[in-house]
């Protein structure tokens, strides 16, 4: 009997009491104003909001973000801004070690915890959400939800290979329990909410 | 080896002991006031029990779920009854892709298989990537906490590894200044390995998916530059839905550290396009543990560290006077199942405060099991002798009235007057750092009498 059948075996020769499973449709926290929720715990993980009132916005708001200005190379995922590494050219994900700023959309945001949910769909490398020195997404504010309850419902996940609620820049307390930005990943998160 | 002289060897230092205390004290408040932000809170742990109960009622199903959903995604699903089948597995598939650098996000699992000596000795370069994990790898220890791996370093001891093994300035402690170090240190670890592998928070029977959690995103870059991803699970990881992620999410990173969730929660279904991602499911005593039903619930466990960091034990002890791979309460727990001679001493070492029961966020009835584990213990014959001598002795008494009253009578009037030397000594442990009430003239029964008598008047 090889390992999977012996474990299986054991298992299935195991009598558990009958357990259910409990119903998840429950009186969850919604937010009065999920928007300024969201703000403040974006803010309250080391990364920044801004609104716009339409992508159009976004190169002027992107030009008052001082690492977007110092950037040398820039990966764009959105049309209103023009970077200078196309993801689709580049062969092998080790190419992007030198990207220094990167603004992809988000699908959605959570007002509960600050989360912004991205994928790999239309990304070529996913390693490009981590590896980027600085990172921007940019989310229209309509596509808030209160909290992870009401985001699971709308993720159908198995879609793509990568999907990832981000919430703020990367980060570290093993020293210490001092918080140091920028562990591995972006040193610096801007959401962008639009409409 | 025993709990408590690592303990006392850990204590020895007062200082350090103190802010070891304080420091988990702190992450353990942080929790209490995330948990306080939701007032579903207690909602969200029945649901989290329930569905961890549910799905190992179903395990075998569920499992077989998994593999279907995860194969039909292209990932490649591998089984191993215990450690040394999980490294054997690991090792066989970084040989035949030719890998030689490995780097490693936070896995838990690993550590329990003691997979980077064997990896190491046979000859691949394992990176742990994780900033704590990679501290305490260079420190050559093994973590001290499942979390906070390096939370027994003070930044000194950080600054001083780093100057050695990564040329940092002499004697410079600045966080930042470290973690910056770190970041230049790992990047270059990331670039260049041939491999990534990854622990796992939670594995969705109906989609196949996997779900890691991290802060620093070092899992992610892990497995997106090379183009092997390995992921290594206990088979308890499993959960049916993906809705139940919505409950897991919530609480895993509150009782953690307080925070809302942790910078990154990754969901991985299939390998990237022209990689490969391979997932191996491991027992390792898993299934026994199950079978026991004073036991089972520990397998609920998410590994949240919120008991380690609430109890009053582990704060005072470290987590290397456990001498497993899973500390504090629920390690001990855990590792007696494994191995109840080697580590008989843990469930002794716990107070049965009950903080850690309350904190869980999947409700394992922890103080319960651990006492359970006691007589478990006893049973087995593995109570010191003269514990068990004086368990013994002290049921006789209980049982008998008489000897109860005569006993107290006799330690009443006699110990007052004995030598210091005879009362504390090296059999009376408790003593040792406490000293005996003063003895009152009457026993309670005597008084009650007393009492009694002078009411009727």
């Amino acid at each position: 009997m090889n390992s999977k059948d012996r474990i299986l075996s054991d298992l299935r020769a195991q009598r558990l009491p009958v357990a259910e499973l409990p119903s998840l449709v429950q009186a969850w926290t919604r937010y009065e104003d999920p928007s300024a929720q969201f703000t403040s715990l974006v803010e309250s993980v080391g990364g920044r909001v801004a609104r716009l009132a339409s992508r159009g916005d976004l190169p002027a708001a992107l030009a008052e973000v001082p690492a977007f200005v110092a950037a040398q190379q820039i990966v764009s995922g959105v049309a209103e801004i023009v970077g200078n590494v196309d993801l689709a050219r580049v062969d092998d994900p080790h190419a992007l070690e030198m990207v220094d700023f990167a603004v992809f959309p988000g699908e959605f945001a959570v007002a509960e915890n600050g989360a912004v949910w991205v994928t790999d769909e239309r990304v070529s490398h996913r390693a490009i959400y981590f590896i980027t020195q600085h990172l921007a997404l940019v989310v229209p504010v309509d596509q808030m939800v209160h909290n992870l309850h009401e985001a699971y419902a709308r993720i159908a996940l198995g879609t793509s290979s990568l999907g990832v609620f981000i919430s703020g820049p990367s980060k570290t307390a093993d020293i210490e329990q001092s918080l140091v930005i920028g562990a591995h990943g972006p040193r610096s998160l801007t959401v962008f909410l639009v409409g | 080896m025993n709990h408590a002289p690592l303990a006392a060897e850990f204590v020895k230092d007062r200082p350090r002991a103190q802010w070891h205390d304080a420091t988990l004290w702190f992450v353990r408040a942080k929790r209490d006031k995330a948990a306080q932000s939701l007032p579903e809170w207690e909602t969200l742990r029945d649901c989290a029990a329930q569905i961890k109960a549910h799905t190992q009622y179903r395990l075998a199903d569920y499992l077989e779920q998994f593999e279907r959903e995860a194969t039909k995604r292209g990932a490649v699903v591998h089984w191993a009854r215990d450690a040394a089948e999980h490294n054997k597995i690991v090792l066989g598939l970084l040989r035949n892709r030719g890998v030689t650098k490995l780097v490693k996000s936070k896995s838990m699992l690993t550590e329990e298989c003691h997979l980077n000596p064997y990896l190491e000795r046979n000859g691949i370069e394992v990176v742990d990537t994780d900033l704590g994990e990679r501290i305490v790898q260079l420190a050559g220890e093994p973590p001290s906490h499942i979390v906070l791996p390096a939370i027994h370093k003070k930044k000194e001891d950080v600054g001083a590894i780093f100057h050695k093994f990564l040329g940092t300035d002499e004697g410079a402690t600045d966080p930042n200044y470290l973690a910056e170090a770190a970041r230049a240190h790992l990047r270059a670890k990331f670039v260049a390995a041939d491999a990534g592998l990854t622990g796992v928070n939670f594995a969705i029977a109906e989609t196949g998916g996997l779900v890691v959690c991290t802060n620093e995103g070092n899992a992610d870059l892990g497995v997106s530059l090379p183009k092997l991803h390995i992921a290594s699970m206990g088979i308890e990881k499993l959960i049916p839905r993906a809705a139940d992620l919505g409950v897991f999410i919530r609480l895993l990173a509150r009782s953690a550290t307080g925070q809302p969730i942790t910078a990154y929660t990754s969901h991985f279904h299939g390998p990237r396009p022209g990689g490969e991602l391979h997932i191996v499911l491991v027992d390792n005593g898993r299934t026994s543990i199950r079978a026991n039903e004073d036991f089972r619930r520990s397998l609920n466990c998410i590994r949240c560290g919120a008991c380690m960091n609430t109890c009053p034990v582990y704060r005072r002890s470290g987590g290397h006077s456990y001498e497993t791979s899973v500390p504090g309460p629920i390690g001990s727990i855990l590792a007696p199942a494994g191995d109840p001679a080697k580590f008989y001493s843990l469930p002794q070492a716990c107070s049965l405060c009950g903080s850690c029961t309350d904190v869980c966020p999947v409700k394992i009835d922890l103080h319960h099991q651990l006492l359970t584990w006691r007589g478990e213990l006893g049973r087995k014959g593995l109570i010191s002798w003269h514990k068990r001598l004086g368990m013994k002795l002290g049921s006789f008494m209980f049982r008998h009235p008489a000897v109860y009253r005569t006993v107290g009578t006799v330690a009443r009037k006699l110990t007052p007057w004995l030598p210091r030397s005879l009362v504390y000594n090296r059999f009376n442990t408790w003593g040792r750092q406490r000293e005996l009430p003063e003895f009152p003239a009457e026993s309670f029964r005597q008084q009650f009498k007393r009492r009694s008598r002078e009411q009727q008047r």
